[in-house]
């Protein structure tokens, strides 16, 4: 199954839940916010959202900035 | 004039200097700089994962967050829903429900929306955010963003990153005067002096990323903005002299030997 993960096609086998993909992805959950199909997670709600076939997910973290120019969460 | 405490919505820091997180040649540099700064306030943008280079580094590992607040930004954001989005990102992801709000209007002089930048203080602060709006020098602008429910108000000094120092000196002197929030020059410093200025003309803090970042040596530069910040403060509430157009000498006329 396909999935958008952050703006880029991602190929899964099966759905998993959000906690699962980001262990598979060697994420740490603690520092990380999710979107899933455009809604905003909480966190405890990791662990109960499945990411199903042509979902959109967006993982976004804290990077040093303030100023420059980069690239933008796509709608 | 007496000092009163940095406060923001209740939060007490003890340094007036905020500064970001970009630009830095590397993580390590940029801890040492902020050590060097004595910030307890630092921004970060919030961004996409990369998740395909994993070995970078966190910019958490870099920061000591029981020392340092952290403010998530909405750098690069151009519409007020995608500053909302992100600043709900921003507080998912972390730390705290308080967000500086960029909405910026136009790619080259960074100067922000402010019509999409006061709707979007409005949502969030709906929604329980903190919100620090990075604005211009417009006392208008700043009394609006104040009327939505700003916990600040952010005009810059001159465009971000162009190290143009304090544009506008009489706009943000009236912006203090008619501030009932804490008011933060946010953009444009350059070097310690202009740091200074915005002090003395009665800034609560300001908030600098590329003057530091940017500099030839970041870290000996954080340690002048350092000083530059509490001899601003100082100047501001020791009550300077006022500016003449001639001299008035500083010594006694009689006694002089010879007249």
């Amino acid at each position: 199954m396909k999935i958008t993960l952050n703006g880029d096609p991602f190929e899964l086998e099966a759905p998993l839940t959000v906690a699962d993909l980001l262990a598979r992805l060697a994420i740490d959950a603690r520092r990380v916010a999710v979107e899933h199909n455009l809604t905003i997670l909480k966190r405890p709600a990791f662990a109960e959202t499945i990411v199903s076939d042509g979902d959109t997910v967006e993982i976004v973290n804290f990077v040093g900035g303030g100023d420059d120019l980069f690239l933008i969460l796509d709608s | 004039m007496t000092d009163t405490p940095f406060t923001i919505a209740g939060r007490t820091f003890t340094s007036r200097l905020i500064v970001g997180t970009g630009k830095y040649s590397s993580h390590a540099v940029m801890a040492q700089a902020h050590e060097a700064s004595g910030a307890d306030m630092v921004t970060v943008a919030v961004r996409r994962v990369n998740i395909s280079d994993r070995s970078r580094e966190s910019l958490l590992d870099y920061i000591d967050t029981s020392r340092i607040f952290i403010l998530p930004n909405t750098a690069g954001c151009y519409t007020a829903d995608e500053a909302v989005r992100t600043a709900r990102l921003g507080r998912e992801a972390g730390l705290s429900n308080w967000v500086k709000l960029e909405v910026i209007g136009d790619e080259r002089t960074l100067f922000p929306d402010n019509e999409a930048l006061i709707e979007a203080t409005r949502t969030l602060v709906r929604e329980g955010f903190v919100v620090l709006p990075y604005t211009n020098d417009d006392p208008i602008a700043c009394r609006k963003l104040e009327d939505a429910g700003a916990a600040a108000v952010m005009p810059l000094g001159a465009p971000i990153g162009s190290g143009l120092g304090i544009q506008n000196v009489n706009n943000i002197r009236i912006i203090r005067e008619f501030a009932r929030v804490p008011l933060i020059v946010d953009a444009g410093v350059g070097t310690a002096s202009d740091a200074a200025l915005a002090m003395e003309l009665g800034a609560d803090g300001v908030l600098m990323n590329t003057a530091i970042a940017g500099a030839e040596e970041p870290v000996r530069m954080a340690e002048a903005m350092k000083h530059a910040i509490i001899a601003g403060r100082l100047a501001y509430l020791a009550g300077r002299i006022p500016r003449k157009a001639y001299a008035t000498a500083s010594s006694p006329a009689e006694g002089m030997v010879g007249r």
